[in-house]
């Protein structure tokens, strides 16, 4: 296959009125002296009213593009060669003023961290108002222009927001106001960063229809940038996928999620978890190999090193972009055979059989938290009642405020009950704080934490790190105490050589690994996953997920898996609770829980959850904010944004009881499970 | 697999001891460490070796030659009983260079050691503490010192263990703020899960990551100790002893500034104010190094 | 916000009491016999013990410590033992002094630090960020009386410029007044600039590189509106508190300085009761300074409570 001229970058019309043009652009950071290349060649348009994603995973360069294009690169950061032109103009060769303009007039920015990005001493209004105020208009007018705006996202009661301060404000609310001061202004190109990733589940939801209404309405052309791909599907035209800097794959969005033609790319989505796909069988693949390091130069493909398919060609010189359909480019050699791909993990696990015989290893019974906030009575959970089943993988899903880590913070001991909670493990009562329990009780509980770097020891070895549970809770030493570490280093995929490192030096996935041996170390009955993988990206995630599963079979651990992400909850769990506000809401098996009949909230939670594989054709519309723990409401506490709410006003005045609606179905609802049943049976969520 | 790299954009990472050697290498490249380091190391040899290196004896006076100013003979001059000032500023680095130091270390050990335990138990010992603590910087800390050394005496013994003691605080607040900021993290209850008891909580899991502190904590005390003794000596009650000490002199000759004879306490206090600069171009290196 | 104010009075209370408690005490464990310095080492012992009754030193420990406490409030300071008078006039003509001195260095210091510390934010990195800051700090640590007498070497005996000692003939006019203090303020400025430099300079370095800055640059705002309006407001409200702070380093550099230059304010008081072991003034002055430093330590975190809209109002919804 000899090497094709490049071909123009296809896309709609590339005229003088496209939105963006970026055209071969090379950005370098200087870091200890010397350039590092962060993005190489990277071309791509925007047409106008288009919608654009940048997908990529951490170091992609993605958020360089962004800082890049408004001319906000930081002091070590240049662009080092090609060219960009927002509405037709070029920002790099523009003097302060033009710059400013061009900020204030035709490009606008969105990021994560929405209280962040609002000054905490100046009220909302005001910050809206000086966008305004900035294209001419007078005080008195920017202000109304500002609640008018402030209405226009949606907010109910604008005028009062705008007497606010950020920290008053929730965090949907925030990133409305954020989205309102970025489109004020009009602008031809609105870029956002991750605008959603620090957001619940159901406020992600209404703010991507919020941005997604106003884009129709404005006619604005927008750059998602996202490492989500679910949601770059949702909202998106078209997608390039970053990886170590280069654009590797670029086209129209449905076309390049469902036929991919970059390994890369068909890699990172057999990564995530799919409809139909369990940890026994449809096995998550991963991609080998770790992400180079930034600014590293190389010839040829720069994902030839983890490639399955790799040639010799590929690692001489790197590939142009070829045409792999109608308005699609991939820049591999072998973009045809891409498509099939072989796989680096099995797809299938050949597990032990679980125990059948389901006979609760932990009961909870009447468990209740209350912290104290200045006085007010936080609810961090009510009387919640749950069973944890052996071998099994309880998932416990929720948005904040649910309780869901609270919870798992009190089975542990990191934090005392209320009186009158009753856990027991094996029939023996679990001490609410660290002392009181047993030895056996400390070794048989056991976490992953969510994010690794807080969670290793930054001054410690990895050897010491692992070590440390096997000397104190298994209580070995000497020859016995090296062959299980040995053994254990072994179980996690790590080397022997990563023993003699500190953290600091290995990736998060690595990390990751190191937390996992740690808490397996002891041997332990109980491991709580918190978040496992939501600090890592997504190929990483996978080779994670997998780990856990395979750890499951081995050592018959139960698992009480904590994640607000719904595809890996499915993917991994036996049995689901649903928390909301500190109540268990529905308690029973992956299937049924995400297949319905279900309660009002689950249903309105996965319906707001982007899918890759197609949207559903019904969307449930929460309204107002998840309610304060402090002051919950009477009753069901989901009643104030139940869509399904009863007329007879049951809903209201009494909290429905945790009733068994089905064999092995708990649910907390006053809606009758056939009324349930009838009326969600739309088209079945996959 | 390929080698395992953290990948925060633009860090280089290497292994443990390359880094240890690289904080050496940096340090070296900046030009205020390389200064403060080169002066500090002129005073300490100055310490150790003064009586071989001082032209004079920095003792010996010399009634019909008071208060030269400065010559051929003598550099820096002359004080009141004929003294050479150059000899006695170059002796006098001793003084200076024993009790500041041993100070600062006593002060900077027991105030990790309260700063650990006030920051890691919290709770009513820390509030208790906290309040005598504050109680004890309600005043200036140069006070304090002044008034215990006026009360129990001048002996070395006596500012060493005063100026530590008052350091103690100091340090203590610093260390616990650290400690607090460490407790955000999940490496704690981790370690607790798996049974760790509180000591080694405290002095195996929480101290090796407040280090960086500490080291800078150290070194911005040290600057203050010898500005403690260099004000206690001017005030009069600096360590009576044989060995000539610069704050001393300051004390003895500045009554004659008004008759015009400056070198006599000009260079002393040039001496101490140069052993202060280089202590504190080191620090800030220091930090810069740590932080960056 | 009520409950706040009172919470930290209350706590300032509790400090103060600490403080008395510390420093009468302190007072009684120093050697040394007060009728003994008063009447010399050549008085009769009977003659001292009658005294020392006179001065109610014999009675116990904690009623000696309630009148001296209760005194204290009513304004009664007990008389010196040095001059044979009421502590009081004398403390507040010193007090008096020193809060001139203190004053000119202050109104000198507020604005040249926060500059300094604003501008070397502003040039982060570079050579004059890395000037500011190391003359800074190291004029922060070197001891006032090396400044002092720098200074006085140079411009007093030297060149002549200005007087050798701070105190100015009673009944002098305002500027000879002035005159004779800049001296003095030159080693107290010297001391304060690095830390309120260094305040400022962090504070504004946070701001400039958070968040809402680059909200505010992105909106098209000029660079002078976004580090008035965004920066400077968030970034001097921790330089409030520092400021207030500085008052114990500036009192402690009083003592040194007032001595160097023969000025009569508190820090001299305090040298001169120490030495002569003059309890009464000794621990009067003390205290006066402690009180004063909690003053403007409370008085720095009221301030900022009220500036800063999170303390100011609750938390959301």
């Amino acid at each position: 296959m000899t090497a094709t001229e490049a071909t123009a970058i296809p896309g709609p019309a590339a005229g003088p009125l496209s939105a963006v043009e970026v055209e071969h652009l090379d950005v370098t950071y200087r870091v200890r002296g010397s350039d590092r290349l962060a993005l190489r060649d990277v071309s791509f348009q925007i047409g106008r009213s288009e919608s654009y994603g940048l997908v990529g995973e951490s170091g992609s360069g993605k958020s360089t593009v962004a800082l890049a294009l408004t001319r906000y690169l930081p002091r070590n950061g240049k662009v080092s060669a090609g060219s960009i032109r927002i509405a037709g103009r070029d920002p790099l060769a523009m003097n302060p003023a033009q710059l400013r303009q061009l900020r204030a007039r035709s490009v606008s920015m969105v990021y994560q961290e929405p209280g962040k990005a609002l000054n905490p001493s100046m009220r909302v209004g005001r910050q809206v108002a000086e966008v305004y105020e900035v294209a001419g208009l007078g005080k008195a007018e920017a202000l109304e222009r500002s609640e008018a705006m402030l209405r226009t996202v949606q907010i109910s009661d604008p005028g009062d927001v705008m007497q606010r301060y950020p920290h008053q404000l929730s965090g949907g609310m925030a990133q409305r106001v954020v989205i309102a001061m970025a489109l004020a202004s009009e602008p031809e190109l609105l870029i956002l960063d991750e605008p959603t990733t620090a957001l619940d589940a159901t406020v992600e939801a209404e703010v991507l229809d919020l941005v997604a209404a106003l884009r129709q309405e404005l006619d604005t052309s927008l750059l998602f940038i996202s490492h989500n791909l679910a949601v770059i599907a949702k909202m998106c035209d078209r997608v390039g996928v970053l990886y170590a800097g280069e654009l590797i794959e670029e086209g129209p969005a449905r076309q390049v999620f469902d036929q991919p033609r970059h390994p890369y790319t068909v890699g990172l989505l057999r990564c995530l978890p799919r409809i139909g796909q369990r940890k026994d069988h449809g096995r998550l693949d991963t991609i080998p190999g770790f992400l180079p390091p930034p600014g590293e130069q190389q010839a040829g493909c720069i994902f030839a090193p983890r490639c399955p398919i790799v040639e010799q060609q590929c690692r001489e010189a790197a590939p142009p972009a070829f045409d792999t359909g109608p308005g699609q480019t991939s820049r591999c050699y072998l973009h045809e055979a891409a498509k099939d791909l072989p796989r680096s993990t099995p797809a299938d696990l050949q597990l032990a059989a679980t125990p059948t015989a389901s006979e609760p290893v932990v009961t909870i019974r009447n468990l209740s938290k209350t912290f104290n906030a200045d006085g007010h009575a936080v609810h961090a959970l009510a009387g919640v009642n749950l069973d944890i089943e052996r071998g099994e993988t309880l998932g416990l899903v929720g948005e904040s405020g649910s309780g869901k880590t609270t919870l798992a913070r009190i089975l542990l001991a990191l934090t005392a009950p209320d009186p009158g909670s009753a856990i027991e493990m094996d029939g023996q009562p679990l001490g609410g704080e660290l002392r009181r329990r047993s030895p056996a009780q400390l070794k048989a509980l056991q976490i992953v934490f969510q994010n690794p770097d807080s969670a290793l020891n930054r001054r410690h070895t990895v050897r010491r790190l692992i070590s440390r549970p096997l000397v104190k809770l298994a209580g070995l030493s000497g020859s016995a105490l090296t062959e299980r570490l040995a053994e254990l280093i072994r179980s996690v995929r790590m080397e022997p050589r990563h023993l003699a490192l500190r953290p600091r030096q290995l990736s998060g996935g690595l990390k990751q690994r190191v937390a996992i041996a740690r808490a397996f170390g002891g041997g332990p009955r109980i491991v709580v996953c918190d978040e496992p993988t939501s600090a890592l990206d997504v190929s990483v995630q996978a080779a994670i997920l997998n780990l856990l599963a395979d750890l499951q079979a081995k050592e018959q651990v139960t698992y009480l898996f904590i994640s607000h992400d719904l595809q890996l909850v499915r993917y991994l769990s036996d049995r689901i609770a649903v928390l909301y506000l500190g109540r268990l809401m529905e308690l029973g098996t992956a299937e049924r829980v995400f297949s319905g009949p279900h309660h009002p909230y689950t249903e309105a939670l996965l319906s707001a959850v982007p899918s890759l594989d197609g949207q559903r054709t019904q969307r449930i519309r929460l309204t107002g904010e998840i309610p304060s723990a402090a002051n919950p409401p009477s009753g069901c506490v989901f009643h104030t944004r139940c869509p399904r709410r009863l007329a007879s006003g049951i809903c209201e005045s009494t909290e429905p009881a945790l009733a068994e609606v089905e064999p092995g179905h708990l649910m907390s609802c006053h809606i009758p499970i056939d009324q349930l049943t009838t009326l969600q049976s739309y088209e079945p969520t996959p | 697999m390929t080698e395992t790299l953290a990948m925060p954009p633009g860090v280089v990472s290497t292994s443990a001891k390359r880094r240890e050697q690289s904080v050496w290498r940096l340090l070296l490249t900046r030009p205020t460490f390389v200064t403060g380091a080169l002066i500090l190391l002129f005073w300490i040899v100055c310490a150790i070796f003064g009586n071989q290196i001082a032209p004079h004896s920095p003792l010996a006076q010399q009634l019909l030659a008071t208060n030269q100013p400065p010559s051929a003979a003598h550099w820096f001059g002359t004080d009141q009983l004929g003294r050479d000032v150059l000899s006695r500023v170059i002796v006098g680095a001793q003084t200076m260079l024993v009790i500041a130091p041993l100070a600062t270390v006593v002060g900077t050990v027991l105030g990790t050691a309260l700063g650990l335990v006030l920051g890691y138990l919290g709770g009513v010992v820390d509030l208790v503490v906290s309040r005598v603590v504050e109680a004890v910087l309600a005043l200036p800390a140069i006070l304090v010192i002044f008034l215990f050394v006026v009360a129990l005496g001048v002996s070395t013994l006596t500012q060493v263990l005063v100026i530590g003691f008052i350091f103690t605080p100091l340090v203590a607040r610093t260390v616990r703020s650290a400690v607090q900021v460490e407790s955000q993290l999940d490496y704690l209850p981790a370690a607790r899960l798996i049974g760790e008891r509180s000591l080694r909580m405290m002095f195996v899991e929480i101290l090796p990551n407040v280090m960086p502190t500490v080291l800078v904590e150290f070194t911005i005390r040290l600057g203050y100790a010898i500005f403690a003794v260099a004000t206690l000596a001017f005030l009069g009650f600096g360590v009576q002893l044989s060995t000539p000490n610069w704050g001393t002199d300051i004390n003895a000759n500045y009554v004659v500034l008004g008759a015009g004879y400056w070198w006599e306490t000009l260079f002393p206090a040039l001496a101490i104010a140069s052993l202060i600069i280089a202590i504190n171009l080191v620090a800030d290196a220091i930090e810069q190094v740590l932080a960056g | 916000m009520a409950i706040y104010l009172l919470r930290r009075l209350g706590l300032a209370v509790i400090t103060l009491f600490l403080l008395s408690l510390i420093i009468f005490f302190a007072g009684q464990v120093l050697p040394g016999d007060p009728a003994r310095s008063i009447l010399g080492p050549l008085a009769a012992e009977s003659a001292v013990r009658a005294l020392d009754h006179q001065l109610g030193v014999d009675r116990p420990l904690v009623t000696q410590y309630w009148s001296w406490i209760s005194g204290m409030l009513r304004g009664n300071m007990g008389e010196s033992y040095q001059y044979q008078s009421p502590v009081e006039p004398l403390l507040v003509t010193a007090l008096v002094n020193s809060a001139k001195l203190a004053a000119l260095a202050l109104i000198v210091i507020i604005p040249l630090g926060i500059l300094g510390g604003v501008i070397a934010a502003l040039y982060a990195g570079r050579p004059l960020d890395r000037i500011i800051t190391l003359t800074g700090s190291s004029a922060a640590t070197v001891p006032e009386f090396v400044s002092g007498i720098v200074v006085i070497v140079v411009f007093s005996v030297v060149l002549k410029l200005l007087p050798p000692s701070a105190q100015a003939q009673p009944g002098a006019s305002f500027l000879t007044q002035l005159k004779s203090l800049i001296l003095p303020a030159i080693p107290l400025v010297m001391v304060l600039f690095g830390y309120i430099a260094r305040m400022a300079r962090a504070g504004t370095i946070e701001a400039l590189e958070s968040d809402y800055v680059r909200t505010a640059t992105l909106k098209g705002l000029k660079r002078v509106v976004v580090i008035y309006r965004h920066v400077l407001r968030n970034s001097l409200l921790p330089t409030i508190t520092v400021i207030a702070t500085q008052t114990g380093y500036l009192i402690g550099g009083l003592v040194v300085v007032e001595r160097l230059f023969n000025y009569q304010g508190i820090g001299n008081l305090i040298y001169h009761a120490a030495n002569a072991k003059d309890f009464p003034m000794l621990e009067a002055s003390v205290l006066t300074i402690g009180v004063v430093y909690m003053v403007a330590t409370v008085g720095a975190d009221l301030l900022t409570t009220l500036l800063n809209p999170r303390q100011r109002t609750g938390a959301f919804r």
